[in-house]
């Protein structure tokens, strides 16, 4: 993904590089303090824009850049912020880049960007972003908050893109448009018109928190 | 006649976080009780019934294409489109800012009892969601109007029923993992079903 490119320049020109706590910022998000199933953020466009593969990788890569780049102006400009205004400061700045982003699919992927249409405004007030921000951005490094935005941009990135396969596989037959029980010689594949429904994907996110609650063991009291 | 229409339509049909995942974030978040859910909804009806028909009047105005024209012929080119985010979320958070402000003063004891929420309702995305598909829709003011406060009172709905029922489940044996988001992730979809009964009414 083109998140491993934009990573490259930041880890040359700092001396101290993946050291063991850089790197849980890194996986953490991954399984253990996933932003979807465990701190219960970003869940709206997880669910609105999964029925198919590809919207979902679109999405998945814009918010992991959102996430990288608002980490790092904010983390930049974290002592320069007064407390009272914080919000509007972090509003203003990821407006900006989600418009870019916006601007940029317009372009290129101007299907794309009819298929998501307002959901990729909506990156805006998707909590994950100002919840990194608030909570780590305006108190840490920018290196380091780079490395908490892609964490977490990955972590929300496998949830969505699961949910859109299962959603994708039972609702039309497909895998990223591509349809596999034709391929594999199965004809007349009935496909549950739930998944494709809002329905399907609360269903479908119940029982991924589920596997993986049981998995790790946390407990919601 | 159009408009009522309309009003049910986005209450019940098109509910907000039913049919579109708008505002799950304190949907999931502030519905462990009644009474704080039944606050936010009310503040979440309140903050949306304002800032659609102002979203509405500085889209109309200052950024659609060719909307500057009142300013003179030279501006009839101009396409501010791509300003709606952020002007959007500006007037959001101003909004949010102004009613809180207002409450607070002329009715102390609604404060108390909304206050904590209304900071949060900046980054509903219920809120700028309705902003975007009214700019989208291209609605006329009254339309605006009557979707703002109907997208509102869907939310309102849809919350403090999952407030309730939540309220109720903490009487049942429910397995460790799905304890709190598993379970209310299943109940949401359930409900989604039972939304889904008003599909196909065309009125």
């Amino acid at each position: 993904m083109s998140t491993e490119t934009l990573e490259t320049p930041v880890v040359k020109d700092k001396e101290a590089l993946l050291s063991k706590r850089r790197k849980k910022f890194v996986t953490d998000p991954l399984s253990d303090d996933n932003p979807i199933t465990i701190q219960v953020l970003g869940i709206c466009s997880a669910l609105a824009v999964t029925t198919q593969m590809k919207p979902t990788l679109v999405m998945a890569i814009s918010v992991t850049l959102v996430l990288v780049f608002s980490n790092l102006i904010i983390s930049l400009m974290r002592n320069a912020i007064p407390a009272r205004v914080r919000i509007i400061v972090q509003l203003a700045v990821v407006a900006t880049l989600v418009t870019l982003v916006n601007e940029v699919l317009k372009a290129y992927a101007y299907d794309m960007y009819k298929e998501l249409s307002v959901f990729i405004g909506l990156i805006i007030t998707n909590c994950i972003v100002m919840g990194r921000l608030e909570a780590f951005a305006l108190g840490n490094k920018p290196y380091d908050s780079v490395l908490d935005g892609l964490g977490s941009g990955l972590g929300y990135s496998w949830i969505i893109l699961t949910v859109a396969f299962f959603r994708e596989i039972w609702g039309s037959g497909k895998v990223f448009g591509y349809p596999v029980f034709e391929a594999m010689g199965i004809e007349n594949f009935a496909t549950n018109g739930l998944m494709v429904s809002p329905v399907g994907a609360f269903i479908v996110i119940g029982f991924i928190i589920w596997v993986q609650r049981s998995k790790s063991g946390y407990i919601e009291h | 006649m159009d408009l009522l229409n309309l009003g049910i339509k986005s209450i019940f049909i098109e509910n907000m976080v039913f049919a579109y995942f708008l505002g799950m974030c304190s949907f999931l978040a502030v519905s462990k009780k009644v009474s704080t859910a039944f606050g936010l909804g009310l503040a979440v009806v309140f903050v949306l019934g304002m800032t659609v028909p102002i979203n509405w009047l500085l889209n109309e105005y200052v950024l659609k294409e060719g909307a500057l024209s009142w300013l003179g012929a030279d501006f009839a080119s101009i396409d501010l489109t791509f300003l709606r985010f952020i002007m959007f979320i500006a007037i959001i958070a101003a909004m949010v800012q102004l009613v809180e402000m207002t409450i607070e003063k002329f009715s102390p004891s609604l404060y108390g009892s909304l206050g904590i929420f209304l900071p949060l309702i900046a980054v509903n995305c219920a809120i700028l969601g309705s902003s975007l598909f009214m700019a989208q829709r291209d609605y006329t003011l009254g339309e605006a109007t009557v979707f703002g406060f109907s997208s509102g009172i869907g939310f309102f709905l849809a919350i403090v029923a999952l407030a309730a029922i939540r309220e109720k489940l903490k009487y049942s044996h429910v397995p460790d993992p799905l304890k709190g988001l598993g379970i209310t992730m299943f109940i949401t979809g359930l409900m989604g079903l039972a939304f889904m009964s008003f599909m196909g009414i065309s009125l």
